[in-house]
């Protein structure tokens, strides 16, 4: 009787050589890692230049002295960041849809949204911003409209909402035809078509893409520093100016890193759920 | 009997390939027709060209009375007419069974939700499913989602209903409620032309059964006729392989 019990509680052949597998490649991860932070803590302050570069970029003084006027400047990429959201939604959604219409009446709509994608998705995102952040102010335009804030925050805007619009509109085609065919067979209007059938998939469907490029977007409201506002990395540069030391990019990135891995994080969570319930 | 739907000629291509070369078909209400015929024959085309899915090349489509293939009309009034039910189900995988069901009639009749619910909750009722009004596509049996596509389909309250070898897509058990959903219909009186390969089905409950061979009806007549004693060579044939 005890003989049988024995036979059932053992775990088998395969469960024994896997445990014994298992144990062995963590052994092995545990050893590799040791040696690699090891050789980081060792030999990077054996190089020549340690000690200048523990000074001008990891000098826990200016840290302290400079974090807290960092957090406050960060204040600023977020509202920068939180306005522009949605307004980039918006318009991608906009141009999405513009580009989806066959009406011959739409097609200068459809053509100008071709356009648009295709021109702001073919620029570098800091020309934009210079080009409209500079060039639109010139026209001499009166206070407020002359504000570094409106015409830099829309040259993100242009850009991200071509991206989104892209990004939207792969999505719509993904949703295959015979939802369409469903949708009109029962005397839907093309458009009513789009909006209770075809978009609240597609939307679904692109959640993980748009999150990545909100994650972008987080990082590249700090190249509005280029054209004046005072924000995260402007204000790291006036820092380091009066310090005439490198910590408070350190700072900043710190700052940045806080927000954006467990947005990264989430954005590929949201991809791997997603994939799951597609097989 | 009045005719109710009238297919005079009818030709529809796609590029140089010849679906339908000419189809002419005469539907009286409350009858019941089948069209048989192997895949790629036509079938499946003939009836998207009714729901106006496909504009159709030349030919004439009557509707009661009224030519609902004339180029540049609006389809959207025609198709509330005519109810179509497709092979692979293709209900909104976003939406519950209930809201699959009512999308329809409150865009485009204008009917709101609480004037819906009744009526519906009612046609649930009728087929067996009113403990999964509120599931997803997801969660439902395909032969549950055959029946919901068919609820939404009633639910527009079509003159005509056009069945797209419903249970093609079916695991064998599940056929067996889908049918007993059309024999209902059948029952009530209900127009429909099914496009199917339910040979049994066919001869036990069709008025009429065509045979369709590249996009022409070749033999057309009563099950019996057709069934039994088919005149064409290519239906004999046909017949033979799948009985």
């Amino acid at each position: 009787m005890s003989e049988v019990i024995e036979a059932v509680a053992s775990p088998g052949r395969r469960a024994v050589y896997e445990a014994r597998l298992r144990k062995r490649s963590m052994r092995i991860a545990a050893l590799s890692t040791m040696a690699v932070v090891v050789a980081i803590v060792v030999l990077v302050p054996l190089a020549p230049g340690w000690e200048a570069v523990k000074r001008s970029f990891f000098n826990g003084g200016v840290f302290t002295k400079t974090f807290p006027g960092l957090l406050n400047a960060f204040l600023l990429d977020i509202a920068i960041f939180a306005w522009s959201l949605p307004l980039i939604a918006i318009v991608g959604l906009l141009v999405a849809v513009c580009r989806d219409i066959q009406r011959p009446a739409f097609y200068p709509l459809r053509l100008f949204a071709t356009i648009y994608t295709d021109v702001f998705r073919g620029l570098p995102v800091i020309l934009v911003i210079y080009l409209v952040g500079f060039g639109v102010p010139g026209l001499g335009m009166p206070r407020p409209w002359n504000s570094p804030y409106i015409w830099g925050s829309l040259a993100l805007i242009l850009v991200y909402a071509a991206y989104v619009a892209e990004v939207i509109r792969s999505g719509i085609e993904s949703i295959h035809k015979s939802q369409r065919s469903a949708a009109l067979s029962l005397g839907l209007s093309p458009s009513d078509t789009m909006r209770y059938v075809i978009l609240p998939q597609a939307l679904r469907n692109v959640v993980p893409a748009n999150m990545n490029l909100v994650v972008a977007l987080q990082k590249d409201v700090a190249l509005l520093s280029f054209v004046g506002p005072v924000e995260i990395f402007r204000q790291a540069g006036v820092y380091k100016s009066l310090f005439a030391n490198f910590t408070p990019y350190v700072g900043a990135a710190l700052i940045f890193l806080v927000i954006t891995i467990p947005a990264t994080r989430y954005a590929d969570f949201l991809t791997h759920k997603r994939r799951r319930l597609e097989q | 009997m009045t005719s109710l739907l009238r297919l005079t000629n009818v030709r529809k291509s796609f590029g140089t390939h010849h679906v339908l070369q000419g189809i002419d078909l005469d539907v009286s209400k409350g009858e019941m027709v089948c069209l048989i015929g192997a895949s790629g024959s036509g079938k499946s085309t003939l009836l998207r060209t009714i729901n106006l899915l496909e504009p159709i090349d030349d030919g004439e489509i009557i509707l009661d009375g009224v030519d609902i293939s004339e180029p540049g009309l609006n389809p959207q009034p025609v198709r509330q007419k005519i109810g179509l039910v497709f092979q692979s189900f293709n209900l909104f995988p976003h939406m519950s069974a209930a809201d699959n069901v009512m999308l329809a009639p409150s865009r485009v009749k204008g009917l709101r939700k609480t004037e819906l619910e009744a009526p519906v909750s009612a046609l649930f009722e009728r087929f067996g499913l009113a403990d999964r009004i509120g599931h997803f596509p997801d969660q439902l049996s395909g032969g549950q989602q055959q029946r919901v596509a068919i609820i939404r389909a009633l639910a527009m309250q079509p003159e005509i209903l056009l069945f797209d070898e419903i249970t093609s897509a079916l695991d064998p058990e599940l056929v067996a409620e889908v049918l007993d959903v059309l024999r209902a219909l059948r029952g009530e009186g209900m127009t429909m032309i099914l496009a199917t390969h339910e040979m049994g089905f066919a001869r036990e409950l069709a008025d009429k059964v065509c045979f369709l061979d590249r996009g022409r009806i070749l033999e057309a007549g009563p099950p019996a006729e057709l069934f039994d004693a088919p005149k064409k060579e290519r239906t004999r044939q046909f017949l033979s392989q799948v009985l």
